[in-house]
Formats: C-alpha cells, structure tokens, sequence
C-alpha cells in the first residue's frame, strides 16, 4: 500500500501556479528525488506536504501511522503523524546546545504533564531518563556525541545538516522530507551523505523523499525521480528513465540542447 | 449634526498633531526598525522651545516654530548619534529599553531645569472665531493654521522624501540598509538626516500642541507619543502616508468617542482601536502582509 | 535523597530564619523590611516574566497590568469579602492567568514589536478599566486593606515561584517553549503547538504577576491603578534584561540590585529619574547580555549522564536516584 498519495494537488499564489495539478504516489521504504530548477516548486509542495500551506485543490492522503487527509495537516501535527522534514536554509535552534536541538525532536513522543514536572513525579525522572538515553544513543551514531554540549551555531556546516537529520529521526518518523541536504558540501561530505541517508533508511525502516541539485547524489541514491519543471511534474521514473528525457533535458539545459 | 461637524473640526486639529509625531516614528523605524520612545518628548521640548521663545524672547509664531523645529532637529541628530548608535546592532529587547532610557532622560532633565509646574502657554495667534449653522459649529482660526501647517509639512516632507537625493537614500536605507551601503549611500548620514526631519516634525506639533491648548508641561510627551505610535501603526509603521492617515484618523474618532461615550475612554479606545487592527491587519491598513519563508 | 539537594533546601530554610531572626530582634528595622518585601515581590514579577520574554521569547509590555489584576482581586477578596489571605492569594494567581490567556490567545499571534505594542495597549486598557470602575475605588483608588503580608509570606511565594519555573523550564515542556524562542517555526515542525505553549508561558507568567498583586496590595493599605502603569512595566522587564534573559539566577540579583540602586536614588529625589535613566542607558550599552547572561542555577546538573565506554557499548547512568 502506498504511504503517500497525492491527487491533482496545485497551489496558486495570486495568479503564480507555484504547484500545478500534480499526482503521485510513493510506496513503503522507497527513497524519491525531486529535482527541477530553481523556482520549480519543489519547496512549495514540500510545505504543503507539511501542513505549511493549504492546497488550492487536490488532496494529499498518507498512510504512516494512521491515515490522515489534507484536512488534518498542520505543521505541529505531522510529527504525530510520522513525518518529519529538515529545511533548505538550516533551521537548528542556534542558541540552544546540540543535544537541547536533539531533545526538543523528542517533543511529539514525550507526554507526562505540566504537574508531573513540577512535583517532579516519576514519570518525569523516567521519561527525562529515557530520552536522555536515547539522545545519547542517536548522536553517537551521528558522530556527534562529543560535541552535545556545544551550541549548534558554532557547528561546521556539514555537522549542522547532520544535526537537523538527527533532529527530524528523534520524532520517529515513517516518512522523512529532507530539502536540500547537501546543499553547501564538499564532494567527500556528500559522499558520507549518501551513505548516511542510505543507512537511515535501513536502521529506521522508514520511507525518504529529498529535494536535491546535486545530481551525481540524486542518480545514485534515488530509486525513483520525479522532475518538476514550472510547478508542472514534467517527468517521473528510475534515474536511468529520467536522464533520457526529452522535457528534463530541455528543462535544465534548455530548447537548443535539443 | 452641528456637534458632529464640530467635533470633526476638532479632530483634524488633534489628528493633525498626531500625523505630525506619528511621521517622525515612522520614519525612525522604517529606517532602524526601531521604536523611538523618545519621540514624544522631543515634541515636549518643542512646545518648551516655542514657549521660551514667546515669552522670553517675545518672537512671533512663526519664527518660534522654525527655531523649535530647528532645535528638535539638531537634538534628534545627537541623540541618534549618541543614544542610538552605539546599540544599532543590540537585541531589540535593549534597543527598546535604550529608547525608554532617553525618554526618561529628557522628561526629567527638562523637570530638573523647568520645575514640573504646567505653563501656560502665550497666546501668540490671535485667533478669531467664525461661527455658522446658527452658531453651533465653532471654527478657530487656529484649527485652519494647524491645518495649513501640517499640510504644508506633509507636502515638503514627500517632496523630500520623493524628489530630492538624500529622500532617494532614505527610502533605499529603509528597504535594506546593507545593500544601499553598498551602493554608496552613506547610511549615517542618513539615518541622521531621517532623525533630523522627523524631530522638527515633532517639535513643529509640540509649538503647535502650545498654541492650540495653551498648556505645556514637561510630561506632556508621554501619551501623544503612544497615541501617534499608535497612529503609525495603524496606518502600517514605516509607511509615511500610513501615517498622516493614521494620526488624522485616530485624531477623528478621538474627539468622537470624547464626545459620546466620555473623556476617560478615549484612551482605552485608542488602545482597542490598535490591538484590533493589529489582529486583523498586523501590518497597518497601508501596508501589506510579508510571510516568513520557509 | 542526594546531597546537593539536601544543601539546597537547607540553604532555603536557613536564609528564612536568618532574616525572621533579624526582623525578630529588631536588627532589620521596619524601611529594610519594606525593602526586602519588595525585591521579593520584584523577583516574582521579573521570575514571571522571564518566563514569557527570557526565555519563551515573547515580548511582553505589560505584565504590570496582571499585577494589577492580581492586586485588586486581593484587594476585593480580604478588604470587600474578608477571605482568607491564602485564598486571596491563589484567586489573585488564577484571575491573573485568565486574564493572561484571554489576552494571549489573540496577541501571541504577533511576533517581536507588535507583540510588545498590542500588550502595551492591553496593559493601559485594563488601567484605564480600572480608573474607570467605582467598585474598585476607580481614579480616587482603594482604601484600607488589610496588610497581612510579611517576610513569611514573600519568601514562601518567591520560593515557589523561582521554584516552579525552574522546574518547568528543565522539562519538554520548558524545551519546547525555548525552542519558541529560538525558531519558532523549526519547533512547530518538531510537533510544538506553538500557539498553546506561548499562551501557557504567558499564563504562568501571568500567575505569579497576580501572586505579586496581592502581595503588593496586602501589605501597603492601598492601591491605585497609577501603581500598575507603563512605567511599573518597564522597571520589570529592565530587571529581567538586566539580570540576563532567560537566566533566573540574573532576575534574582537584577531585582536585588535594582532595588538598592532605587533606594540610594531616593536620597536626591530631583535628580532620581535622570541618574535612573542614564544607569539604564549604561546597562544597555556596556552590558546588554545582563549580568549573568544565558546561565542557570548550578544545580541544573539533574541528568548528566556520566558517559563510559566500556567495551565499545554505551553505558549511561543517570545520578538523580
């Protein structure tokens, strides 16, 4: 059964179609490309994937944890749901230390009251223990544990994606939304990247649909691609499919590439 | 009907004054987004400006008007230059504590020197009354001087902002200060000169304020300085026609709901007036909506 | 128990009966005492309000005005209705924080300077409310309340206070609130509901400003609604600025500190406010990041997990038992 399905979703601003009728769906465990040049919508329809904007029309169906419809999507539900996304410009809690930044992707599975942390009852010690515990085990496998009590901004820049990955897997998602994450690295760091989403897939068993320019990442990592072009989907299929493609050629390199 | 148009009458008056403060914010926080607390005392030191310059000095209108707005100017620029500056890159939370703190400053230093006793103003224009509609409605020549005063402020001030170079850096300064540094607008200079303007702007309405009420004292800045803050965030702060019509309009319902609903809830309503708009056009009724991007 | 807070409560208990020992012996006289109840109703405010701006990030103008509604629901409880003033006290609190969350739900949609404007105007409308209601006593103001508030009572609230805040901000609830504070639109996609922990800030916040209202109320006879203006607002947040934001160790000593630079200062009454104002202006200057800037209290240190490889596994243990 599919995990994400989406029928005829378009998104206008004033008479801008930033999303135009656009219809797919995306299988259990698959990892998915969307690329398309700058202003294509891909970030668009990650937002409205996530609740950020509503659809002008059509309709956007997942089947993670439970099935929920457009209607009940709102950006501080999708976590209850299973989604999470990381963000084009890095959006960590810069003031705040790496493993506050990990601790507050806990959020959404954390739930002893305000009274519990107050009198301090045991479920807060508990809880607080565990996803401490936790924290610990996930920054360990990020190689970033020795750096838990440094502040997030002063982190290089490829630990800072690595962080917001982390940060997006602690809420346990079904469906990970990763928009550009390899934006701003080297060869070597998108390298590692590749291996790490790769292994993120499999530790987690989890489903991951990425926004990417870096086209060697995307051919290799991508099972499937999808092309945006305009707002339209211009194109969709393996890798091998997609870089045969007449409208993707003339998408990115124009009319008399052809 | 008669009281109406009366209380119209009186609230162009009173809008006119707060159009005239509310510009000078405006332009402040167009420019260094920040909310210049001290405004409205600058407006106190123009009415005591104009007063020292009536009585003591014996100068007509005119000539005191000029020189208060001179005066306003030239303090504007120091306190940007001394207060402001140095905090320009500060967390808002300080910047706005440092506009209080100037506020403060000037209200009881001016207290210190001036004693806090309300002064009454000279009557420098000799006003005639016309009245008409059987008497009811009263028209002071005072309200057509304010009137003519502000409009013609308000002409020069777009003609400024519009037509002349240093306007031209203004408006880029405001859209984004970096980038107009690096396309050779001297920022300081600026921000200095935006200062400048709004203040003699104010102290235009502290004499004005004199001459129409004939009371001064030296914490008389306080509410009109939240009143036309008030008034340019009706209209869409850092917008300068957002202003003129937010000072005119809050001046109008003002003078209405004194008159109606009693003295004592104008302010409340002021105050209702803005929570409103705010809640439902967080950017003024002139200005428009901006979304973070995601 | 462990001893770190074993030495915590002692030190609690024995600063109490060190002061109640000088109030007793006549050591601290009755103006120090008055002093004393005022930082403490001071650090109960700025507490409060550290909360809402330090550390959840809004800006708030006017948490003067749920003091006000705290002081007058005292006032009407014990002066009006001849309640108990314990009952009084939680009344004050829970009226506050409704008035908080009325005010918040609207407003906390407005971001940074708007937020500031809209809660300045909510704090005049409610002075300007209660100028305008005779039951109350309006502009004239409100007469013969008893005093029952003495050092035992502004110590158990500022405890408790300092107390219960500590506590919220080291949950996920506190986290999530700081993550509001940070990005706010990175902690809604972490499943924050953004709109509900704002307006719990502010609810709290607004709490112990009511708490601090009828402290305030029961222990000077008589209030006016002047007492709960602009300005009250301010000297608030200065405080909290000044002690560092987000900090509750700073707000402590930023209304300790404060409160003796205010009482030197009424020594040359003319000159009060300008000296006032230009400390003000060198604080923010010289020292905008408060005393002790982002920091906590030392006891923080709940769960921090001595982390031991041992043979390549992860052992955590966690010192808290």
């Amino acid at each position: 059964m599919s995990v994400l399905t989406i029928n005829n979703l378009s998104k206008n601003f004033g008479g801008i179609k930033a999303v135009n009728d656009i219809s797919l769906s995306i299988e259990h465990g698959e990892i998915i490309g969307l690329i398309g040049p700058n202003g294509a919508g891909k970030t668009t329809f990650f937002n409205l994937l996530t609740g950020l904007y509503t659809p002008s029309s059509g309709e956007i169906i997942y089947n993670l944890k439970k099935k929920v419809t457009t209607k009940d999507l709102k950006p501080h539900k999708i976590t209850h749901y299973g989604i999470s996304r990381t963000f084009q410009n890095i959006r960590l809690f810069n003031g705040m230390t790496v493993m506050d930044n990990l601790l507050i992707g806990f959020h959404s599975g954390l739930n002893y009251g305000i009274a519990s942390a107050i009198f301090r009852l045991p479920s807060y010690y508990k809880t607080e223990k565990e996803t401490y515990e936790e924290a610990t085990r996930l920054l360990e496998k990020f190689n970033l544990l020795d750096k838990k009590d440094e502040l997030a901004k002063n982190l290089p820049y490829g630990e800072q994606r690595k962080l917001e990955i982390a940060r997006a897997l602690a809420a346990k998602p079904k469906l990970l939304l990763l928009d550009e994450p390899a934006a701003g690295m080297n060869p070597q760091e998108t390298k590692e990247l590749k291996e790490l989403i790769e292994w993120i897939r499999k530790e987690f068993d989890l489903t991951i649909i990425l926004i990417e320019h870096d086209m060697s990442l995307v051919m290799n990592l991508c099972e499937r691609i999808f092309v945006f072009d305009y707002g339209n989907l211009v194109a969709s299929g393996t890798p091998e499919e997609v870089q045969k493609n007449e409208r993707v050629i003339k998408a990115y390199l124009g009319e008399e590439a052809l | 009907m008669e009281q109406i148009i009366q209380q119209l009458i009186n609230g162009i008056s009173l809008g006119s004054i707060y159009a005239l403060i509310a510009l000078g914010y405006t332009m402040v926080y167009g420019i260094i987004n920040l909310i210049n607390f001290a405004h409205g005392d600058i407006y106190m030191v123009g009415a005591y400006v104009g007063y020292a310059l009536t009585t003591f000095f014996g100068l007509g209108f005119l000539p005191s008007l000029l020189l208060a707005m001179l005066t306003c100017s030239i303090l504007g620029i120091i306190i940007e230059k001394v207060a402001y500056k140095p905090i320009r890159n500060s967390t808002r939370i300080s910047a706005l504590i440092t506009a209080i703190s100037v506020s403060l400053f000037l209200q009881y230093t001016m207290m210190y020197f001036v004693s806090p006793q309300t002064r009454t103003f000279p009557n420098v224009l000799k006003g005639s009354r016309i009245t008409f509609l059987n008497g009811n409605v009263m028209l002071d020549t005072k309200n057509i001087y304010i009137l003519a005063i502000t409009v013609l402020l308000m002409v020069g001030l777009q003609y400024i902002v519009h037509k002349t170079k240093i306007g031209k850096s203004m408006r880029a300064a405001s859209l984004d200060r970096e980038a107009a540094q690096l396309m050779g607008v001297d920022v300081d200079k600026t921000i200095s000169f935006t200062f400048a303007i709004g203040s003699a702007l104010a102290g235009a309405a502290g004499v004005l304020v004199g001459v129409y009420y004939n009371t001064i004292n030296p914490l008389m800045g306080t509410v009109p300085g939240l009143k036309a803050f008030v008034a340019a965030v009706l209209g869409g702060i850092g917008i300068i026609p957002g202003a003129m019509f937010g000072g005119f309009f809050l001046g109008m319902v003002e003078t209405m709901v004194s008159a109606y609903g009693g003295s004592i809830i104008k302010d409340a309503v002021a105050f209702g007036i803005l929570i409103l708009v705010l809640l439902v056009k967080p950017n003024g009724l002139l200005g428009k909506t901006i979304k973070e991007k995601v | 128990m462990k001893k770190d807070k074993i030495i915590k409560i002692g030190l609690i208990v024995a600063i109490y009966i060190l002061v109640q020992a000088l109030i007793n012996v006549g050591i601290i006289d009755s103006y120090l005492e008055l002093n004393i109840i005022i930082i403490g109703i001071n650090i109960i405010l700025a507490v409060g309000l550290n909360l809402i701006t330090g550390f959840t990030g809004q800006f708030s103008l006017g948490h003067a005005a749920f003091m006000s509604i705290g002081a007058y629901t005292s006032a009407v409880f014990t002066a009006k209705l001849g309640l108990p003033f314990i009952l009084a006290i939680f009344a004050s609190g829970v009226i506050a924080a409704l008035a908080g969350i009325l005010i918040g739900i609207p407003t906390l949609r407005l971001k940074g300077d708007y937020l500031a404007i809209a809660t300045l105007g909510f704090g005049e409308i409610i002075r300007i409310l209660a100028l305008n209601t005779d039951y109350i006593g309006g502009a004239i103001g409100f007469n013969d309340i008893p005093k029952y508030t003495n050092w035992t009572w502004v110590y158990i609230m500022t405890v408790i206070t300092v107390v219960v805040i500590s506590r919220f901000n080291r949950s996920y609830h506190g986290r999530a609130c700081a993550g509001i504070k940070e990005d706010e639109i990175a902690a809604e996609f972490m499943g924050v509901n953004t709109t509900y922990y704002k307006v719990l800030a502010f609810a709290i916040g607004s709490f112990f400003a009511g708490v601090a209202g009828s402290l305030y109320t029961n222990y000077f006879y008589f209030i006016k609604p002047d007492s709960f203006g602009f300005m009250k607002s301010i000297d608030i947040l200065v405080i909290v600025v000044f002690g560092g934001m987000g900090s509750i160790p700073g707000s402590i000593l930023g209304a300790i500190a404060l409160s003796v630079i205010s009482t030197f200062l009424q020594n040359i009454p003319e000159l009060r406010m300008v000296i006032y104002s230009l400390i003000l202006y060198g604080i923010m200057v010289y020292r905008p990041m408060g005393l002790m800037g982002k920091s906590e209290f030392k006891f923080k240190l709940k769960f921090k997990p001595e982390l031991k490889k041992k043979g390549g596994r992860l052992n955590v243990s966690v010192n808290n038992k």
